[in-house]
């Protein structure tokens, strides 16, 4: 027999008191941990949210900048292409031809064709390809119509430079490259023979509509061109390709070009390739635009979520500190209530415990081992319930988020852990002044009442 | 001298007046006698007992129970001077009713540090004497009214004590069943104990050596049998 065995025969005697007991011990751990789970559970899902939005704004920002990467290589791409369909920067005359006369008729004065290879055996630098040509309006007598006729030779390398890729591949003997209009117009296609002055080319290429007079050219070999137009050995004019001659550099040209061969000059042309770099570099221009914007919404939407969900924690964290307070004071309250009914309840066989000499702290640890099984009891109980609430409440159920993580930072588990500490202290503080009356009842009024 | 009460007096706190229920009462009681007391309802035989047992201070006068003034210790000393001295017998039998049987008979070596295997021992020897061994288990609601006041008896023996204080402890029983309790009673009283038995049942007075008759809580005429 021990006072354990008997504070255990009195709660099984009386489990409605005892099991109320618990449920309001329950209530009080319950919520304490049910908000402390439901604060960890706000932080936790806070972080991986965040965590998430980075992540997706990263990715739209990466995307976005792949986008300004392509039109940047887009618009590389570009220049290049252009040039090469379109472009040339200079354009190297022989001296004595007229600007007038070359916007009119075209070009009318020639050169030695041994010039290009004067400048290709230079030590020029500020020009890369060089394009000897002849250029001529004539008739075309087998088609009765008129054609701008340009024999190339294709690049002539500038030897104190390492090989480069050529940008214009020659057009070989027999060969013919026409512009659109003269497609359309023939109804020619690639691989078509046709009659030139009495002489058979093979049609290798046909260009795209330029909406310039290449539209109405016909390019050919250079030879095969001088030959027809009775030109032996002369050329019209030197393209020199991707000149970097922006700005100012066009005189320092100028003067680098005129000292090699005297009897030249150089103009500058105007190609489209730059008015549609210029057009990339404005797509550039706006998908960098955009980019920048894309960082800035980001960030935006980042500090948004962030703001609400410290909102909502806020609200979490104040709705607890008025709960907790008030439900582990009602607790007490109901404990104490509890256990005063208890002491009353109990009159009598405290008064023949204390008649067959039990002392009163005694009948002290009686009571106080009740109310230590009831904290256990309600203490346990709270734990499960309040976690499980808490779980719910703070929407971890809906994330796929391990409960380990709510352990992994913060308090909780202090607070779990203190929990039974704080659910006995209290049942022991409320059942204190109780079990003190009970102890001091006097045996005799009990005893007489039989 | 086992019991010596002298010239004790106690009243309690009316309604208008106070009620004195125990009038200067002395008696002796020596080692080995049983004595019983008998009057009137309200006489004051309750009281009188109560104060005997170190239960209730007396407003005047002196108690000594083998030889000790219980008066004259803290209430803690007291309880455990009672628990070692002096077992009671009530009329309500005073059981603690989420008990066992042998849990009731066990409760007063709660107050007496003492082997706890030895204990045990003895309270099944008691309740095998009081013919519960079948019984022991059981809580009171389940007893017979004889069987709870055997119990009773079987608790108010464990500690071994040199005095039983009885309040009408035949008030509820039958014939038989009382007048095997008296039987116990006698049978410590032989054995060296010492009883005192407060009641209004003659029968009682037949196994009793001394009775002391009590009227408006004085002693009247004390008669040998
Ligand atoms: N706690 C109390 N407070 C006030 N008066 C009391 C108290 N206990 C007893 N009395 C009164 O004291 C007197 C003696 O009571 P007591 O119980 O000692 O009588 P009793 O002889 O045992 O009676 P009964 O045979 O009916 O048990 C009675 O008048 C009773 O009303
Ligand atoms: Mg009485």
């Amino acid at each position: 027999m021990t006072v354990w065995r008997l504070a255990v025969r009195e709660i099984l005697h009386r489990k409605l008191s005892f099991l109320m007991g618990v449920i309001s011990v329950t209530t009080a751990v319950a919520c304490l941990v049910g908000a402390q789970t439901l604060l960890r559970a706000d932080r936790v899902i806070t972080g991986h949210l965040l965590e998430q939005k980075q992540t997706e704004v990263e990715q739209s920002i990466a995307a976005k900048e792949s986008v300004v990467k392509q039109a940047g290589a887009d618009l590389e791409d570009a220049m290049r292409k252009h040039m090469l369909g379109l472009g040339f920067n200079i354009l190297i005359l022989p001296k004595e031809q007229s600007r007038s006369e070359l916007l009119l008729n075209g070009m009318t004065a020639t050169m030695p064709e041994s010039y290009v290879d004067k400048l290709g055996q230079s030590n020029i630098v500020t020009v890369n390809h060089l394009l000897p040509s002849v250029t001529r309006r004539v008739l075309w007598p087998e088609q009765n119509r008129e054609v701008i006729l340009i024999g190339t030779r294709g690049e002539v390398p500038i030897q104190h430079r390492a090989l480069k890729k050529p940008l214009l591949e020659e057009v070989a003997e027999g060969k013919m490259v026409i512009g659109h209009e003269i497609q359309k117009e023939l109804e020619l296609k690639v691989g078509d023979t046709v009659t030139f002055q009495k002489q058979e080319f093979t049609i290798s290429a046909v260009h795209p509509e330029r909406g310039s007079t290449d539209d109405v050219t016909i390019w050919m070999n250079l030879r095969q061109a001088q030959e027809l137009l009775g030109m032996q050995n002369l050329i019209n004019a030197i393209l020199a390709l991707e000149c970097d001659c922006a700005g100012d550099r066009i005189s320092a040209i100028r003067a680098e070009i005129e000292a090699i061969l005297p009897g030249t000059q150089v103009i500058e042309k105007y190609s489209q390739a730059l008015a549609r770099a210029e057009a990339r570099s404005k797509a550039k221009e706006s998908a960098e635009s955009a980019l920048e914007q894309e960082k800035k919404s980001g960030q935006a939407t980042l500090l948004r979520e962030k703001l609400g969900r410290d909102q909502l924690e806020q609200q979490h964290t104040g709705f607890a500190a008025v709960l907790v307070p008030l439900v582990l004071a009602g607790s007490a309250v109901t404990i104490f209530l509890l256990a005063l009914a208890n002491a009353r309840q109990r009159t009598e066989e405290i008064g023949i415990l204390r008649a067959v000499g039990l002392k009163s702290q005694q009948i002290i640890l009686v009571f106080l081992s009740k109310a230590t099984l009831i904290g256990c009891a309600g203490a346990l109980l709270g734990i499960g319930l309040g976690f499980w609430i808490g779980w719910g409440l703070g929407g971890l159920s809906g994330t796929g988020l391990a409960w380990q993580q709510l352990f992994a930072t913060g308090n909780l588990l202090q607070t779990i852990v203190a929990a039974p500490v704080l659910a006995i202290a209290l049942t022991g503080i409320a059942s204190w002044v109780p079990a003190l009356l009970a102890a001091q009842q006097d045996p005799a009024v009990v005893l007489q009442g039989g | 001298m086992l019991l010596q009460v002298n010239n004790v007096s106690k009243s309690y706190a009316g309604a208008q007046s106070s009620i004195c229920a125990v009038n200067n009462v002395s008696l002796q009681i020596s080692k080995g006698e049983f004595v019983a007391v008998q009057g009137p309802s309200g006489c004051g035989k309750s009281t009188l007992l109560l104060i005997a047992g170190a239960l209730l201070k007396p407003d005047s006068g002196v108690v000594l129970v083998d030889g000790q003034d219980p008066y004259a210790l803290n209430p803690d000393t007291r309880a455990g001077f009672r628990a070692r001295t002096i077992g009671f017998v009530f009329q309500q039998f005073h059981l603690v009713p989420y008990l066992s049987v042998l849990d009731n008979v066990l409760a007063p070596a709660l107050a007496v540090p003492g082997n706890a295997a030895e204990t045990r021992d003895r309270a099944l020897q008691l309740i095998e004497r009081f013919g519960l061994s079948d019984r022991s288990q059981h809580v009171p609601a389940k007893l017979s009214t004889g069987e709870r006041q055997r119990a009773a008896m079987a608790r108010a023996l464990l500690n071994q004590p040199k005095l039983i204080l009885a309040d009408e402890p035949t008030g509820n029983l039958d014939h038989q069943n009382a007048d095997a309790l008296l039987g116990y009673l006698a049978e410590f009283a032989i054995g060296g104990g010492t009883v005192l038995l407060v009641t209004h049942d003659d029968r009682a007075v037949a196994h009793a050596k001394r009775v002391i008759h009590l009227q408006h809580g004085e002693v009247a005429e004390p008669i040998v049998s």
